[in-house]
């Protein structure tokens, strides 16, 4: 019995051992020297336990008594979480090492946090989504604040880890409502309790709470403030890493709750999560325009695509979970390509985050102004980039869903957004030339990853790699 | 059988565009050059392979010809087909293209970008007039959005950054609202296949019942939303009055290329969708949006003709003509008979090739003086005789003289017009005598008179290759001004059949709501 459990969970023991391990050896030999090894060291590991998932997983196999649950909709989630956290990892290692901040922690943080998504992914029980989401978050408010001697890096960690302990006592005392009233803490006793149109009251204040907890973690209006600050505070690597493997990991987690535990009650959980995804598309569309710092610009713009995917998920349906998984995916190749481009961006050998710093970016570097280019369109959603096919699966997704005059909002706000990704393009090819350009610098790592991701963003349109059927199974699993 | 003829056509220019931006390095003359040849041998050969599109088409079959399909994206196909309508699209897109090319000789200013950028855009515009997916249309429909963002913001006169912006807000507001009804269409009708399919668009009859919204009525239903979500989309692309602005700030501001590209053939798109959606696809909604959008032609042509007449830049006065020109195809189209339907398509193909010409015409002096003003020419006949000659013929062509193309498209829509509305007509018709005050005003301040100006002393008459390039236009105004039946005997089939399945349909609507009538 517990052998067959342990293997289920053999890939999520796999990675703590290694941490863990990892840890142990680096404290006793050479501490940071090693710094570099372990980054790869993870990302070759985590690449492997991607593959290994993704190739040889099949069926649905449920452990500890339906505590945890592996499907082929957490086996997708697992994959794309896993894989954008390797590409994080590979891209901050120059990054890193030349200001000194790759300490040998944080790979092992990195690897930590990704074993809390993927129990995440999996959780079958509010006391198993606990954990993992404890063990994601604590990783990421240490990963935060990495530049301790940076006051804002601290600020951002200590603004993290503040708002986050908020969410989380939301979240709790949601699940000890739910907990209360429905009698069990599992997913799949909680389903039987929760159907739609006798939900008792206090069931739908739980059902409040936890949308709350969740929404905070994937960043939707209402809850979005601490993501800007976090962003700007937090080292680039460390905010390409927000933006990319914890959302996919909140966004499934917000989909498995939702489906598993309240599936027979859509109609009470629709709307909020409906009126989430517009608020998120609007604030994220319009509070957009005024910055000027690109991290800052990357918040808003993760928050306006958080309401997108979210959209998918209020529909309620197949076809919404689907375009919720292919949308997210999507928006972490996008964003990979993205930040891949800012950690690139630096003036005389410094960093820089300033937009207006990329005037003319064109004529110093075609190539890599012309990914970004693609990049910004695809984030645009302005056809045929990928980006597009991501919006026009979650309106169509929300459309048949009975959503018409959600699916009529968000296009509305991708039009308000299209404007500052237009600026940015705007700037990179018809600035004004000014002395203080960008330094040409080779792109190397950086570059293959930007080129690659602006590749993806082109040639997906062709049969989008082979996601969209992945993620039609995926669908199929969590909401039968 | 299976074909592939449309899709070599669509992406031979994609291709070429890629092996530029992929394998020729550098910035130097050399390179320049390549790039030029390379375009203008890729649009040639293209033309030349369209030709065979030509000759495969047979006019008498109303259906979708030369079908290339494969599966795709999302249980979406990949379509492309040509049938009467958007055949003549087609070859009016490649029989411009090598000519636009040859006009951009004198780019200097990142030669290799400016090429790839014209030959992404022919694919893309290629791709518009064959989609036979709605999805696929729309992919192309709003990428060609980026090339020209860009050809007019990098390429462009002094205040291109303005101008390249309005281009992409205006139209790119337009066609998201068509998104949203393609989410509609899809999930009513089930399909994304425009037609020749076994559930196509064309053949659904989208609901027309009249309901209530927000306390308002909607005559026409499900139908009229469709069509003015559409409507929004090819009257910004048309463009229509009143949301005609962006057109003379993107024109004034564009390349002469460019400018070309933009009157010549990115204007035909709105017309092009409101043959093949906005008709046949929502006729209930048409028929009750009709008069409207004849009003809308009718002002556009009188308001925009005197504007016209003020202008004091050679291009923004073209670019006001050409939007007067366009609601004489919108009003032909929404008379919804044969003959106003002929005319629209006629006029669309003749003013591709009259307005190319007028922006040819401008570019040629600009050129030489590099000012549009047109207080700045006059007596230009005395150094350029050529010139003036090709001009006066184009100017003549604009205004309409029989024995030109532009003479045909105004009179069958007229002609379609009257019988529908006598009194849009009429003051429509105004709009011709109002034409020939603006463009032979224009044609006697910078041709006609003394040469004064002692800048112009020195100014040379038209090079060979500017020859030329006008040589294929001449003959292509003057053969259709004599012999329109080239255009309409390829159009005359297919837009017998699309009147004839709108009035059914009209029909049948208007029986179905007597019946619940009678029923209530």
């Amino acid at each position: 019995m517990i052998t067959a459990d342990l293997n289920i969970i053999l890939p999520e023991i796999v990675l703590s051992l290694f941490a863990i391990l990892a840890l142990l050896g680096a404290v006793y030999t050479s501490k940071d020297k090693l710094g570099s090894l372990l980054v790869w060291l993870t990302a070759g590991v985590m690449a492997l336990l991607a593959a290994w998932i993704g190739l040889t997983g099949e069926g649905t196999r449920i452990a500890f008594n339906g505590m945890f649950i592996e499907d082929a909709f957490a086996r997708f989630a697992k994959v794309t979480i896993l894989l954008s956290a390797a590409a994080v990892l590979v891209m901050s290692e120059g990054y890193m090492k030349e200001r000194g901040l790759l300490r040998f922690e944080y790979p092992v943080l990195v690897a930590l946090s990704a074993v809390g998504m993927m129990m995440m992914v999996s959780a079958g029980d509010l006391m198993a989504l606990y954990m993992g989401l404890e063990l994601q978050s604590l990783a990421l408010y240490v990963v935060a604040s990495l530049r301790r001697d940076s006051v804002k890096s601290t600020e951002a960690g200590l603004k993290y880890f503040v708002l986050g302990a908020l969410s989380s006592g939301l979240l709790l005392y949601g699940a000890s409502l739910v907990y209360g009233y429905s009698g069990t803490t599992l997913f799949s006793g909680i389903v039987t309790v929760a159907q739609e149109g006798s939900t008792s009251l206090g069931l739908l204040f739980g059902i409040v709470f936890l949308i709350s907890g969740m929404a905070f973690k994937v960043s939707a209006v209402p809850f979005h403030m601490w993501t800007p600050d976090v962003y700007e505070g937090s080292p680039t690597p460390v905010t390409a890493f927000f933006a990319t493997a914890p959302k996919v990991a909140a966004m499934a987690l917000f989909a498995r709750v939702l489906h598993d535990a309240f599936g027979d009650a859509i109609g009470d959980w629709s709307q909020i999560v409906a009126l989430l995804s517009l608020l998120s598309m609007f604030l994220g569309a319009i509070a957009a325009i005024g910055q000027t710092n690109i991290k800052r610009l990357m918040a808003y713009s993760s928050i306006a695509h958080m309401g997108y995917a979210l959209m998918g998920l209020a529909a309620g349906t197949v076809l919404g979970v689907q375009a919720m998984l292919v949308y997210m995916a999507i928006y972490v190749t996008m964003n990979i390509g993205t930040f891949a481009f800012i950690l690139l961006m630096r003036k005389d050998g410094q960093p820089v985050t300033d937009i207006a710093s990329l005037n003319l970016y064109s004529k110093a570097h075609p190539g890599r102004a012309l990914a970004l280019l693609v990049l910004m369109f695809s984030l645009a959603g302005v056809p045929p980039m990928l980006g597009f096919f991501g919006k026009f699966y979650v309106l169509r997704a929300a459309y048949e869903g009975g959503l018409a005059w959600l699916a009529v909002a968000g296009v509305i706000a991708s039009v308000i957004g299209a404007y500052y990704y237009l600026r940015i393009v705007f700037l990179m090819y018809f600035g004004e030339d000014r002395s203080d350009a960008l330094d040409r610098n080779s792109g190397g790592l950086l570059g293959g990853f930007l080129v690659a991701s602006a590749a993806v963003m082109v040639l997906g349109i062709i049969n989008m790699f082979g996601v969209e059927g992945a993620a039609a199974a995926a669908a199929l699993v969590l909401v039968n | 059988m299976e074909h592939h003829l449309l899709s070599i056509v669509t992406f031979m220019p994609a291709f070429a565009a890629a092996i530029l931006a992929i394998f020729l390095r550098g910035d130097d003359a050399a390179a320049s050059r390549n790039a030029k040849w390379l375009a203008l041998i890729t649009t040639t050969v293209t033309f030349l392979v369209s030709l065979f599109v030509f000759f495969e088409f047979d006019p008498n079959n109303t259906q979708f010809q030369l079908i290339d399909e494969a599966d795709w994206l999302l249980g979406l196909k990949y379509r492309l087909g040509v049938d009467g309508i958007s055949i003549l699209f087609v070859m009016l897109t490649t029989f411009m293209m090598p000519l636009v090319i040859a006009a951009s000789w004198n780019v200097e200013h990142r030669v290799k970008e400016y090429m790839i950028a014209f030959l992404i855009l022919e694919t893309l515009m290629l791709g518009v007039f064959m989609a036979l997916d709605l999805v696929l249309f729309y992919l192309f429909f709003e990428a060609g959005l980026i090339p020209m963002f860009l050809i007019i913001g990098i390429w462009g006169g002094a205040n291109r950054i303005y101008a390249s912006f309005k281009f992409f807000l205006y139209t790119f507001l337009g066609s998201v609202l068509m998104l949203v009804a393609m989410v509609a269409m899809y999930a009513e009708a089930g399909t994304t296949c425009i037609g020749g399919c076994e559930v196509s668009l064309l053949t659904h009859n989208f609901g027309s019942e009249s309901f209530d919204l927000l306390g308002i009525q909607i005559v026409g239903g499900m139908q009229t939303l469709m069509f003015i979500a559409f409507f929004a989309s090819f009257a910004v692309k048309m463009p229509m009055w009143p949301v005609h602005t962006w057109l003379p700030d993107a024109h004034v501001q564009a390349p002469t290329a460019g400018s070309v590209v933009l009157a010549a053939i990115l204007l035909k798109m709105g017309g092009y969708g409101f043959l093949r959606f906005s008709l046949p696809m929502f006729p209930v909604g048409a028929d009750v949006m009709a008069p409207l959008v004849l009003w809308l032609s009718a002002i556009a042509i009188v308001y925009t003709s005197l504007v016209a007449l003020v202008q004091e830049d050679m291009k923004k006065l073209i670019a006001y003509s050409s939007v007067a020109h366009m609601g004489f195809v919108t009003m032909g189209i929404f008379a919804v008979n044969q003959q106003g339907l002929d005319g629209a398509i006629f006029q669309m193909i003749s003013h591709g090739f009259i307005s190319g010409a007028l922006f040819l015409c401008v570019g040629v002096i600009y050129d030489r003086m590099h000012t549009r003003d047109i207080d700045a020419y006059g007596g230009l006949v005395n150094r350029m005789p050529v010139y003036a000659l090709i001009f006066m013929l184009f100017t003549m062509a604009n205004v309409g003289l029989p024995g030109t193309s532009g003479f045909v498209g105004e009179f069958l829509t007229l002609v379609g017009t009257f019988k529908v509305n006598t009194w849009v007509a009429a003051v429509a018709t105004t709009g011709v005598i109002l034409s020939a005050a603006y463009a032979l005003w224009l044609y006697r301040r910078v041709v006609m008179g003394d040469l004064i100006k002692a800048s112009l002393k020195t100014i040379t008459d038209m090079t060979p290759r500017e020859k030329w390039i006008f040589a294929p236009l001449v003959v292509m105004t003057l053969y259709l001004g004599v012999y329109p039946a080239a255009v309409l005997d390829i159009t005359g089939p297919a837009v017998a059949a699309l009147v004839n399945n709108y009035d059914t349909a009209l029909a049948a609507a208007e029986a179905a709501a007597q019946t619940a009538q009678v029923s209530n």
